[in-house]
């Protein structure tokens, strides 16, 4: 069946059926801020790339593309030993997993979380309890200047809700897992997260996305996240969608007054995928750290676009994103730190790496600094480069082959990114996971 | 054991080394010395299968085998071994992973199981103590952030690990004090033996004060123009290379051209 598109673009076919749903939720205050988030997208359409911010990423297949919203018919259950690999079963006991969008209790497992703790469904306490998540909800991740996160304001409904109470601090990790598998039709899915730390809290965050089979969707999620005073968050995004899928992600973080924020993403899957992640550094103190590792072969396009907005004194940021290119691929860098006029004492740091393995990929860097204040130390720098033949005669000189020296030496390159993984266990993983994309000093479609 | 003759070999197409011949038998010690710009670092990267340095004419032979047929790993695995003058950073790569790594290349090679853990950890104290150095050593990452000693000592290690049957050290007394470079020499007399053998290009005579070779060879404009024992060197610490630099001028007679740099 197809619906013509010309008449109706999907996502406005698809909100009214998301809508009929809702039965006699569509009265509510949040449905009212769906439906403005839906009125910015129907305004404004997607990014063009006469955008500054979108010009080097085109996302208009993506507004051609007739995705619908998910099957609702009952799907065959997905093997558990298909996922075991993905469901970190010995990281931790504390996981939310989804599978198109939706809420697998099956699946996920929330053992040994002190009855304090909120790590649940969004869905699920939107209708219980909305009290106590309406007050940060779409508070932090602004629909009217972004496009996509309107799109997953219109439709927000079930995603990851996590609430620590001040001064708890959470050992075991919580860990989040959005699965998409062949649905038949091209489909989407907008999962939308909301962390609420409290002041003094500590927690670890992993957040994943992995794609099976090889048609085409649309992962669209949304993750806000608020830092009280002097809380911590370690948050990772491994993002392995399959290789015909589109991933568009915002991450949203607003750090008050000695707070840090670690950020560790990772962008391995999609054909092409784009993560923003936009910090504002609000209260005196704060800190955030933002490492990224892309890599990308075939034709794959990854984007990563990141914020840092000073708008207090004394914060310091640190940012270090690599990527890694082979093939026709093509990468786009941007980052901005934003120091405002009385952000003083503010310090800076961003760096952002490139290796390229072919002739033909290509990376657009682009580094900026907007400082208004006068007593800062910013600095930034990009480099794009080749695999240095230098290191791999060196290591052909001790009896290591071509070859093994080349992955040796990326993977090395990798290193300086997945060794700032504080979680062992999951080090190991990721570590893992850029090997096996090695294959004869190149990358491969695994 | 090698048996170089007539070797002409070029960089981005200017030709360096202009027809060398050299035989090494096991058991000796065999320095090159000569000028800056003599071509005594290409002959060293050209035995080790450096592919920006072309090989134009010539041939090498070593063991029986024709060398420049091999590639680089398969040089080191049959022996050869080349102790940089400027040994690369590679930050990343821990050194006991690498260290590891080669050693097990070459043990695969010659058809031998990898080494265990425990066994390499064994291995590796014991050659540290050679070269002097501590345990933290095999933590740091391959050669990044250390002082010029400590990079001449990590090749020499590493030639422990390996043993070679041929191993060239190319100016690895450059930038050395007397200190470091006595530990240098130490471990290279440590390893030598009579089935081994060893080429030490050198700017300086004061190495072979330590290594003290069989024979002495100066190498000037791609061509070994004088060759003789180890009292050769003591001759050219006192009179430097002019006189050889003026003979040799002569005798090629090259009109209009002035000293390579």
């Amino acid at each position: 069946m197809s619906v013509n598109i010309k008449e109706k673009v999907w996502y406005l076919a698809n909100f009214e059926a998301f809508e009929k749903k809702l039965n006699g939720g569509a009265q509510t205050p949040l449905h009212r801020l769906r439906k403005a988030a839906l009125q910015r997208v129907k305004k404004n359409g997607f990014p063009s790339i006469r955008e500054e911010e979108w010009r080097f990423t085109n996302v208009s297949s993506i507004e051609s593309m007739n995705f619908k919203p998910v099957d609702e018919k009952e799907q065959e259950e997905i093997g558990r030993n298909t996922l075991q690999e993905y469901l970190f079963e010995d990281l931790t006991p504390n996981r939310l997993v989804f599978v198109n969008g939706r809420f697998s209790s099956q699946l996920s497992s929330l053992s040994g979380l002190a009855q304090n703790i909120k790590f649940e469904n969004l869905a699920l306490e939107l209708k219980n309890n909305p009290d106590v998540l309406l007050p940060y909800l779409a508070k932090q991740a602004d629909y009217k200047k972004h496009a996509f996160t309107a799109l997953n304001t219109a439709f927000l409904s079930e995603g990851a809700f996590i609430y620590i109470p001040n001064n708890i601090i959470v050992d075991e990790p919580l860990y989040i897992l959005y699965i998409s598998r062949d649905g038949g039709e091209s489909f989407v899915t907008h999962p939308r997260n909301l962390y609420v730390v409290g002041s003094n809290a500590q927690v670890k965050i992993i957040e994943s996305y992995v794609g099976f089979g090889e048609e085409k969707y649309f992962t669209n999620p949304v993750s806000e996240i608020i830092l009280n005073e002097n809380a911590i968050v370690d948050h990772y995004k491994i993002q392995q969608e399959n290789k015909s899928a589109y991933h568009i992600g915002v991450t949203q973080v607003h750090l008050k007054k000695d707070s840090n924020y670690r950020s560790n993403s990772f962008s391995f899957g999609s054909v092409l995928a784009r993560n923003d992640i936009n910090t504002v550094l609000d209260g005196e103190g704060a800190e955030c750290t933002l490492n990224g590792l892309y890599m990308a072969n075939g034709k794959q396009h990854v984007d990563n676009h990141t914020l840092i907005d000073h708008a207090k004194p004394r914060c310091n940021s640190h940012e270090l994103y690599k990527g890694i290119l082979d093939d026709r691929a093509r990468a786009v860098f941007s980052g901005k730190i934003y120091v405002r006029p009385d952000a003083q004492k503010t310090d800076a740091i961003q760096s952002n790496q490139n290796l390229l393995l072919s002739e033909d990929a290509i990376v657009d860097t682009k580094p900026q600094l907007e400082i208004f204040a006068d007593d800062v130390r910013c600095t930034h720098g990009g480099t794009v480069g080749q695999l240095d033949d230098e290191g791999v005669f060196y290591l052909r000189s001790r009896g290591i082959s071509k070859h093994y020296a080349r992955n040796i030496m990326i993977q090395a390159f990798a290193g300086q990114v997945t060794h700032k993984i504080k979680l062992e266990g999951l080090r190991e993983k990721v570590e893992g996971l850029v090997f096996s994309r090695l294959r004869d000093g190149h990358l491969s479609d695994k | 054991m090698l048996e170089i003759k007539n070797l002409h070999a070029s960089v981005e197409g200017t030709e360096i080394l202009k027809g060398i011949d050299l035989k090494v038998n096991a058991g000796e010690v065999h320095a090159i010395m000569g000028p800056n710009g003599s071509g005594k670092s290409t002959l060293a990267h050209v035995l080790a299968g450096r592919e920006e340095y072309k090989v134009t004419k010539g041939s090498v032979i070593y063991e029986g085998k024709d060398l420049l047929a091999m590639s680089p790993e398969d040089r080191a695995r049959e022996g050869v071994f080349l102790a940089f003058q400027y040994p690369v950073e590679i930050p990343g790569v821990n050194s006991a992973y690498f260290l590891r790594t080669a050693l097990n290349a070459v043990r695969q090679y010659n058809g031998l199981d990898d080494i265990s853990a425990f066994e390499f950890l064994k291995l590796a104290r014991e050659k540290m103590k050679l070269v002097d150095m501590d345990e933290s050593f095999l933590k740091r990452s391959v050669n990044e952030g250390f002082s010029g000693g400590e990079k001449k000592r990590n090749e020499i290690l590493q030639m422990a690990f390996l043993e070679p049957k041929l191993a060239i050290l190319d100016e690895t007394d450059s930038g050395l004090d007397i200190d470091a470079l006595k530990i240098v020499a130490h471990g290279v007399n440590q390893l030598r033996n009579e089935n081994n053998a060893v080429i030490a290009v050198t700017h300086y005579q004061r190495l072979l004060n330590y290594i003290v070779p069989d024979y002495v060879h100066v190498l000037y404009k791609g061509r070994i123009v004088k060759s003789g024992g180890k009292e050769l060197a003591l001759e050219l610490e006192e009179q430097g290379y002019d006189s050889i630099k003026n003979d040799a001028d002569k005798k090629v007679n090259v009109p209009g051209l002035t000293g390579v740099k």
